[in-house]
């Protein structure tokens, strides 16, 4: 970490800092409804809850929407009409977006981006602003560290903010973000401020090693296993109370992904999409009425191929990035860190 | 930014009834718009995905050819809530196509060597096109020879009447018509494809294996090659998944690390050996 890229916010700027934001843009932040903290559009500064961890849902909701609109159509006098989606100017910021999380959307800005632009995203995304929170107490169900993250990391942030106290250490992930820095809310730091900040990026780390799992070898090591291990009995052990229920991919902050279908009226419908799982049987099920995935364990071995083997040899990003909301929203405790453990002791066998 | 997802439109000039079941029809469309014409550009082997407004969308593989420009072929087996809703439309109803998509059969590779194209049911429909590319006028010098093996339950079945019997017509094509059992007034092979494909024993040498059917008759055609000769590299699949967006996107048509959507449809033998992934047929 350098002087250049990072500086400093009082905590007592933080809510003008937020309101100067609110002015001009769409803010989405961590914000509560009833017992539940969700990534949503917050109207004010104190709309936002921050200190509590990760919320349900992930940014990702923002620009890729569980629904959303491709078009609408009509039946006219000339034929059939179609209205393409309309054009919105504000920019968005995603605040207190947790590291894990802008981590997932550089997988998926990748996705969506490449080689087509999937104009949907790409239009939201061009003028999205990530301001990310670290987690300088990371929660046990958490292990961005193990799949090649960190609790404190910048990667896939414009601007990453670490709590020191009374104050933020604000760092710049992008040149987004160091333009950001030039705002006169913040304020120079000095070598002091950022030993501070290294102690406690060191202590977030270290407690994430004693509590989890430590660094297991993903990349190359679990895509190979992955693959020799397709046909394995293993998976029969692995997925024997999988529910296929699907809330693991829902709430996860690079599952994307979907389905594409008509809402119709007499005369006039939309086209939209929506999410859907590779959970599902119908997901995949064909007119002709061949499955290639016809049982709870083909599709579960779908989802962890899939994220752990299929982007990485496509040159992508794990497509776990470690959240731990599957691992604490299953119904029946089926956790993907031992998911991985189990893979990775079959091939010592 | 181009939308990938917003169809254009197109309007149905002709159906034809294609077999005696009545359960697949020939949706013959015209552009309604000059210039998405000229932008449809492509090759034997892609697929488009057609709207019915209100029902949805679904992918076919041209029939037609891209020697006839004018219009676009998709043969159509009612089977769903798309298709279903297909088969009531009719001549002057309008569509939505997104296309062209997938990559299609490599016309460049296949020049200059031998083609053995083999088709079951409106599994065909791709083959088809293929085929009367080749077969059109100048293109027909850049080809060696084309031997199309293609069955169906039964004559009543087989689709493509009118191009079967100028095709029998040819002397530069050799056409192996099969159907599972013996018929009243059948002059053809009876037989399984993989069987029929075995009897005939085309020679592989300089020559490319193209397949496209139902799973099983890929299952067992391959082997059947594998015996004749023909290498890996040599043999083409043209597969089906079920797709929604058709670009990539979506995450539902993957085989291992490939989309068949994007990747595909056609494969060698040789690249599926290589992924990792559901059996593909």
């Amino acid at each position: 970490m350098s002087l250049d890229n990072a500086k400093i916010l009082e905590k007592d700027q933080l809510e003008g800092f937020l309101e100067g934001l609110l002015k001009d843009n769409i803010v989405f932040g961590p914000t509560s409804k009833g017992d539940l903290l969700l990534f949503d559009r917050v109207e004010s500064a104190n709309g936002i809850s921050l200190g509590r961890g990760n919320t349900m849902n992930s940014a990702k909701d923002v620009l890729f929407p569980q629904t959303e609109r491709l078009f609408a159509y009509r039946h006219g006098e000339a034929g059939v009409e179609i209205d393409g989606p309309s054009a919105v100017k504000k920019g968005f910021i995603l605040f207190g977006v947790r590291p894990c999380d802008a981590r997932g959307l550089i997988l998926l800005d990748k996705v969506f981006g490449e080689p087509l632009q999937d104009p949907y995203y790409g239009e939201k995304r061009a003028r999205t602003v990530i301001i990310s929170m670290a987690c300088e107490t990371p929660d046990p169900k958490c292990f961005c560290l193990a799949i090649g993250g960190g609790p404190c990391s910048a990667e896939g942030s414009d601007l990453l903010f670490l709590d020191l106290g009374d104050q933020y250490l604000v760092k710049a992930g992008s040149p987004k973000g160091m333009d950001l820095l030039k705002n006169t809310v913040f304020k120079k730091a000095n070598k002091e401020v950022l030993a501070r900040a290294d102690v406690v990026e060191k202590e977030a780390e270290e407690s994430m090693n004693q509590a989890g799992m430590g660094r297991v070898g993903i990349g190359e090591t679990i895509e190979k296993r992955l693959e020799a291990l397709f046909n394995d009995p293993i998976w029969d052990d692995i997925t024997e109370s999988c529910l296929g229920c699907g809330i693991c991919t829902y709430l996860c902050p690079t599952c994307h992904c979907f389905d594409i279908l008509d809402e119709a009226g007499q005369s006039a419908g939309e086209r939209i999409r929506i999410w859907d799982s590779c959970q599902f049987p119908l997901f995949t099920h064909q007119a002709s009425g061949v499955n290639p995935r016809p049982s709870v364990k083909e599709r579960f071995r779908q989802r962890i191929m899939h994220k752990l083997c299929y982007l990485p040899q496509n040159g992508n990003l794990p497509g776990c990035v470690g959240c731990g909301r599957c691992v604490t929203e299953c119904p029946v405790n089926l956790d993907i860190r031992e998911v991985i453990q189990k893979i990775s002791a079959r091939e010592a066998e | 930014m181009e939308n990938p997802y917003i169809p254009f439109l197109m309007r149905i000039e002709d159906v034809i009834l294609e077999t005696e079941d009545r359960k697949i029809k020939t949706f013959v469309l015209a552009f309604v718009n000059e210039e998405d014409r000229k932008s449809f550009v492509y090759v034997p082997g892609q697929f488009a995905e057609i709207s019915v407004f209100g029902k949805g969308e679904a992918p076919f593989g041209m029939a037609s050819t891209p020697t006839r420009p004018e219009y676009l072929e998709f043969s159509v087996s009612t089977i769903g809530v798309v298709t279903g809703a297909l088969h009531n439309l009719g001549k002057g109803d309008i569509v939505g196509v997104r296309g062209p998509l997938g990559n299609g059969y490599p016309l460049e590779t296949f020049q200059g060597k031998n083609l053995l194209l083999i088709g079951g049911g409106f599994g065909f429909s791709t083959l088809r096109s293929l085929t009367n590319y080749i077969l059109h006028g100048p293109n027909r010098t850049a080809f060696g020879g084309v031997t199309v093996v293609y069955g169906a339950r039964k004559p009543g079945l087989l689709l493509y009447r009118t191009d079967l019997e100028a095709w029998k017509e040819r002397s530069d094509i050799s056409l192996h018509l099969t159907v599972d059992q013996e018929a009243d007034g059948w002059k053809g092979h009876v037989g399984l494809v993989p069987n029929v494909t075995r009897s005939i024993a085309p020679s592989p040498k300089n020559t490319f294996a193209v397949v496209c059917g139902p799973p099983v008759m890929m299952k067992y055609t391959l082997p059947v090659l594998k015996d004749l000769g023909f290498q890996d590299e040599d043999i083409l699949f043209s597969l089906e998944m079920r797709m929604k967006c058709g670009i990539g996107k979506c995450g539902r048509c993957n085989m291992g690390s490939k989309y068949v959507c994007t990747d595909g449809p056609v494969f060698s033998q040789s690249e599926l050996t290589r992924l990792t992934g559901e059996a593909h047929f």
